[in-house]
């Protein structure tokens, strides 16, 4: 990756993480799920997918953790699909911008926030792609603990079947589901083990990392006829170092004065080695 | 006559929007995989992702025609037709395999018998039950051209009374016009329902047959025009009494502030006996004489709730 494309990537990250934590305001959001994917997204949109809407050859994304939607529409507006005035509608009435995506906002797909459910959609997409012989990549993102879905495994059985090798699984490996750590709660590992044994193809990467990114995706499809998991480790709001891999900071409803101080230590972090103001 | 999967298969042949899908139940399109090739799909014991899936299909220009037994249809998979196929509005279609009494000898776990009340509740969802396989294949283009989401009670028995080719989605078939009672009916009990109003006939009674067809959109006018014109209004189905057709006619009566006495012939807060199908129907009550009787004792001023058996 050249150094121009990853300096933009990480800045653009920036600006979808300060989206996060401005709709993370008066009335709240799902601050640390949306932070541990803002790098996927920004990436998937900004480098490795062609996702322009209403293309019949575009690319597809699905967000299956919808609750990470800020994420979603932090990434959208920086690409200049949705217009970022319509941010600041977040909860509002007036406008479709709420706790899980919609499919009415320009850019999503499909609309989500029940777990386990666009891994199937997606492969629905994925073989219709196949069988009119057109080689749209589909990748959908999903929660690690929404793995806990009976539905994906599923999905997985059938995306192998059907040998879906257009159809990108990337998992949020941020190791927390709502209240608990994955581990704790239902344990998944060995998850590499687990989907390969379903007959996937599956790389662990840092989901944080853009030159380990690019080196992984653009050796899709890993294997012939073998759809693809990438299982991201990431944190649990990535980006602020007082909210990193907090349970308690799954949905967050920060006053002004809280998201100013932590827009502070974004932005400080990024520049540098920094405290974190601590909340 | 043609055949429910032949004609199918002739659609989707002409169709390429047309993909028939099931979660491994062929009984209804036993010659579809080999015709269709690539376009037919076997998710295998797995209605989520079938349904799932079939969103996925939509979303890409397709009408996916799945088929599923109809109770891990619409049970296993409620909330995956609800929320993709519901709220998304999308065009597939859903076919129930064995519903109501046609689960014969399975027992409770099959008895699809809340299919109707479950599917109605979703917003976009469209509700289609065949009497025979006939009207089966009369609605079935139209039923694949509608715009939105439908539920299919698939139904393969043979035609008691030729239907006249004039079918419409939302419009009831008056089979016999008459001015004492309205027998309101769909499905597999048509047939009971034609014999019943021949013995009520015999007893002097005119009666009015009334076959649903469509109970979502449901004929509110003709059930308006039944209420207006006879005196007791006679609801026969395979399903328990909420939420299907029982619930449809006395709604339906109460926001148009019509007022008639109705009679429900249903599945009252119990599983039905698993036995093959004429057993059932003698042991459950209702085959045309057992409902015939029920009719007339509440159209001689009995009790006008009975129990079904």
């Amino acid at each position: 990756m050249k150094k121009e494309q990853l300096y933009h990537l990480k800045q653009m990250a920036l600006k979808v993480r300060e989206h996060c934590i401005r709709m993370s305001r008066s009335g709240g959001a799902f601050t640390g799920s949306a932070l541990s994917c803002v790098d996927l997204m920004v990436y998937l949109y900004g480098q490795f997918l062609s996702c322009g809407p209403g293309d019949p050859s575009r690319d597809y994304c699905f967000l299956s953790k919808g609750h990470a939607v800020p994420a979603l529409y932090g990434t959208l507006a920086e690409m200049g699909v949705l217009p970022k005035e319509r941010l600041s509608a977040h909860l509002s009435a007036g406008d479709d911008i709420y706790w899980h995506p919609n499919k009415n906002i320009p850019g999503v797909e499909f609309h989500s926030g029940s777990l386990g459910h666009l891994l199937p959609v997606a492969a629905g997409v994925a073989l219709d792609c196949k069988l009119r012989g057109q080689d749209n990549r589909v990748a959908v993102i999903l929660g690690d603990g929404e793995l806990n879905e009976g539905s994906n495994w599923e999905a997985c059985l059938l995306a192998s079947a059907y040998k879906l090798d257009n159809l990108i699984i990337i998992i949020d490996r941020n190791r927390f589901q709502a209240n608990k750590k994955t581990e704790e709660l239902v344990r998944l590992e060995p998850l590499e083990a687990k989907f390969t044994s379903f007959g996937l193809a599956a790389e662990t990467i840092n989901g944080h990392d853009f030159e380990q990114m690019d080196e992984l995706f653009f050796r899709i499809p890993f294997e012939h006829h073998c759809p693809n998991v990438v299982i991201a480790e990431t944190v649990r709001g990535k980006g602020i170092p007082s909210i990193e891999s907090r349970a308690d900071r799954w949905f967050c409803n920060f006053s002004d004065y809280e998201a100013e101080l932590l827009l502070k230590e974004l932005y400080d972090t990024a520049a540098g080695p920094a405290a974190g103001v601590a909340l | 006559m043609t055949t429910y999967q032949e004609l199918l298969k002739d659609i989707a042949l002409t169709d390429e929007r047309i993909i028939v899908m099931t979660a491994e139940n062929l009984a209804s399109i036993r010659g579809i995989p080999d015709a269709l090739g690539s376009r037919f799909i076997d998710t295998g014991i797995a209605e989520q992702s079938l349904v799932g899936m079939a969103a996925g299909l939509a979303l890409r220009g397709r009408i996916p025609v799945i088929h599923a037994l109809s109770t891990f249809l619409t049970m296993r998979a409620f909330e995956f037709i609800r929320t993709d196929v519901g709220i998304g509005n999308l065009p597939v279609k859903l076919c129930g395999g064995v519903p109501g009494f046609l689960s014969e000898a399975n027992g409770p776990t099959h008895q699809a018998l809340e299919d109707i009340a479950l599917m109605r509740i979703i917003p976009s969802m469209n509700i289609f039950c065949p009497s025979d396989e006939q009207e089966l294949t009369l609605g079935l283009r139209q039923v694949l051209e509608h715009s939105g989401p439908f539920y299919i009670r698939l139904n393969h028995a043979k035609t008691v009374i030729e239907h006249a080719p004039d079918f419409k989605i939302g419009k009831a078939e008056v089979v016999f016009d008459g001015d004492d009672i309205t027998i309101l009916v769909y499905g597999m009990l048509f047939a009971e329902a034609v014999k019943a109003r021949a013995l009520l006939q015999a007893e002097g009674k005119n009666v009015r047959l009334l076959n649903m067809r469509t109970v979502k959109p449901v004929d509110e006018e003709a059930i308006i025009a039944a209420a207006r014109r006879t005196s007791l209004l006679v609801t026969l189905e395979d399903h328990f009494i909420t939420g299907g057709l029982y619930s449809i006619v006395c709604e339906t009566l109460i926001r148009r502030d019509v007022n008639c006495k109705v009679l429900p012939i249903a599945l009252e807060n119990r599983w039905f006996k698993p036995a093959l199908l004429p057993q059932v129907l003698e042991y459950e009550g209702f085959t045309g004489e057992k409902i015939a009787e029920k009719i007339l004792k509440i159209y001689h001023g009995g009790p006008q709730y009975v129990k079904s058996r």
